[in-house]
């Protein structure tokens, strides 16, 4: 089975190198001009940039992140279950019930984030 | 998998992993990470743990994110990369780390098991996603259930750590 | 490891990259150029030959001669390596998707591994790692907005993408895409199930789960790709050009490569878990000769063009989410609605006869 990771390991290097030779291509042939002052500045439609170059962002950026691998790790664990589920349900129902409890569990969660206004980003 | 892709892989995870510790620029320290995963991804993938390597790319890929916004949000990079290293501390974390090797070392060498040549493993024949879901719902659905109610607490931490209560 | 097997993997590589993708992304940009126009009751590009089918191979020319500016207070490495952190992701994930049935013998998948699926999420969740790091790299303020606002929005929507296709495998019983295109050879097409025993009334209270998935999933896809009405990260005319505004040339053209490689990708996939990827009712596979396994590749890639097209209609049809929209419909409509959907599937899997 390891034999059909091969290709991909190729198509890794194969994506590497198209990746490198087409900067280095256009570094080549690409124009060159003059380097001013004006155009080293950050471009902010025309005008001279204001303020920080990276604003603070709200927090919830980050929440929303934090969730993200909480609830990551809960579809992970759905895969194994939706590829032995067709065999196991033939045996008994308790297959369904655990997912569906684990799946409950987590819920009690989503609901708090929810009703904290955690994913509310109008605020 | 031809050994030399496993010393690629290996040393690709120990020479990131190192610069995980070693870089000064935090951003650099999160990517080296991400490459350090790349490389046990593909080894637990030669131990025909096709499953957990991909999984090791998958939710890694989102943690290292998380981290990587923390860097830019939270820390000053410039006061960051300024920062001396504090030799005293280096050198008592090589001693420790040292002192580590040789433990392991010595243990290594007395215990009897670790001397002898074990027969190499059949290869699985089965898929390895059907193996740890059929595991999963028998032998393993209460510690399932409880890996469920940890990622609850977790879950409420973060909302509760991140959420200010309106006064 | 056989040489054969070296030679037609890099053959196989070589070919969907060089003379699938790369020419599909370029007359992808010339089709939503053609497409827009005929929305909007105007030509499109009609002056580089006829009907202005080279326009793309001039652009390409274009992109390539001009100036590949480095600004004085980027962060140089990380400026750089962003555009390749862009595009190599939706160009590896293709490696997973069954293209063609057999041809000569040689199956049509650069690699059929036994996680097809996770494959492909686990590398197209990288993808967002070349748009933050581009954002924040520029040292600007429209970049380094675009990068955080598609950080959110790329992991939120990645959670509707993997529970949407969780129904599939509920079937199929097995990741690799392989067999999601096998069973529905045998079964009839995910969403339209007209082959074997049609009339039989189980597949189709099971197309019902099917369809919600397929929805689900095409709009998932539709923001992981930065796509209209889930163009936030880019929006013109809030963010200049969101994060590669600071980019130009080739490494602006990589940007943008990744981003319709990532949309041609992805309605492959599309295409593999709901509409039966290279078959057609009628149509024998590569074995039966080699020209059974040309048109099966055709019909593959007919597919594609036609998911394509979806993708460029919606886009100059829908105007473009808020951002508190935009995350109420990831995290509380479509989480709700794909999670019910698994429990719904699996239920009249288990309780509902099957025959």
């Amino acid at each position: 089975m390891l034999r059909e990771y091969l290709p991909v390991l190729l198509q890794i290097i194969v994506a590497m190198l198209f990746a490198a030779s087409a900067l280095l291509v256009s570094v080549l042939v690409g124009a060159s001009g003059k380097r001013t002052r004006a155009k080293d500045t950050a471009y902010e439609c025309g005008m001279i940039p204001q303020g920080e170059a990276q604003p603070r962002f709200s927090v919830k950026f980050y929440l929303v992140a934090m969730l993200f691998i909480l609830f990551d790790l809960e579809i992970v664990f759905m895969y194994p279950w939706a590829v032995v589920y067709k065999d196991a349900i033939k045996q008994s129902s308790l297959i369904f019930w655990s997912m569906l409890s684990f799946i409950s569990i987590l819920m009690v969660g989503y609901i708090y984030a929810l009703k904290k206004g955690a994913l509310e980003f109008r605020k | 998998m031809p050994p030399f892709l496993f010393w690629l892989f290996a040393s690709l995870m120990l020479v990131f992993g190192a610069a995980v510790v070693l870089n000064r620029n935090p951003v650099a320290s999160a990517l080296s990470l991400v490459v350090s995963f790349l490389g046990l991804a593909a080894l637990f993938m030669s131990l025909d743990a096709y499953f957990v390597g991909i999984i090791q790319v998958l939710v890694y890929a989102g943690a290292v994110m998380v981290l990587f916004l923390f860097i830019i949000m939270l820390l000053n990079l410039r006061a960051e990369e300024g920062r001396r290293i504090n030799w005293l501390a280096a050198t008592g974390g090589i001693v420790v780390a040292l002192i580590l090797v040789i433990q392991i070392f010595s243990v290594i060498g007395h215990f009897q098991a670790a001397r002898q040549t074990f027969p190499s493993l059949e290869r699985s024949t089965t898929d390895d996603v059907w193996n740890i879901g059929a595991l999963l719902f028998s032998n393993y659905n209460l510690p399932f259930q409880i890996v469920g109610v940890l990622v609850l607490v977790a879950t409420i931490g973060v909302v509760l750590l991140s959420k200010r209560e309106p006064r | 490891m056989d040489p054969f097997f070296i030679i037609t993997s890099l053959l196989k590589i070589v070919g969907i990259l060089f003379v699938v993708i790369l020419p599909m992304v370029s007359y992808a940009v010339y089709a939503e150029r053609k497409v827009s126009a005929a929305i909007q009751d105007r030509l499109g590009p009609n002056r580089v030959g006829p009907a202005g089918l080279f326009q793309p191979i001039a652009d390409m020319f274009k992109l390539l001669l001009k100036e590949d500016f480095t600004p004085r207070n980027v962060n140089t490495f990380y400026y750089w390596l962003a555009p390749c952190l862009a595009v190599m992701p939706a160009i590896i994930t293709i490696a997973v998707v069954p293209f063609g049935s057999t041809l000569f013998g040689v199956p049509m998948v650069i690699a059929d591994v036994n996680v097809g699926i996770l494959f492909v999420f686990a590398i197209a969740s990288l993808g967002v790692y070349g748009i933050v790091i581009g954002g924040w790299a520029s040292n600007s303020k429209y970049p380094f907005l675009g990068g955080i606002r598609s950080s959110s929005q790329m992991l939120s929507y990645e959670l509707s993408l993997g529970l949407a296709v969780i129904p599939v495998f509920l079937l199929v019983g097995n990741l690799r895409l392989t067999s999601v295109v096998r069973y529905q050879i045998e079964h009839g097409w995910f969403i339209a199930p007209f082959v074997g025993d049609w009339m039989n009334p189980w597949k189709w209270v099971l197309a019902v789960p099917m369809i919600i998935s397929f929805l689900v999933f095409m709009i998932a896809i539709f923001a992981e790709t930065n796509r209209l009405p889930f163009d936030l990260p880019e929006a013109e005319q809030e963010l200049a050009g969101g994060y590669n505004t600071e980019y130009s040339s080739m490494k602006f053209a990589l940007f943008f490569l990744g981003e319709y490689a990532a949309m041609i990708t992805g309605s492959a996939v599309i295409v593999t878990l709901f509409f039966g990827g290279w078959h057609f009712p009628g149509i024998p596979d590569g074995s039966r000769g080699w020209i059974f396994g040309v048109i099966n590749i055709a019909v593959f890639f007919a597919k594609v063009a036609i998911m394509i097209f979806i993708f460029m209609w919606v886009r100059w049809t829908l105007p473009r989410f808020r951002y508190d929209q935009l995350m109420r419909l990831g995290w509380l409509f479509f989480f709700e609605i794909a999670l019910v959907n698994i429990f719904v599937a699996a239920w009249i899997l288990a309780y509902f006869p099957s025959s």
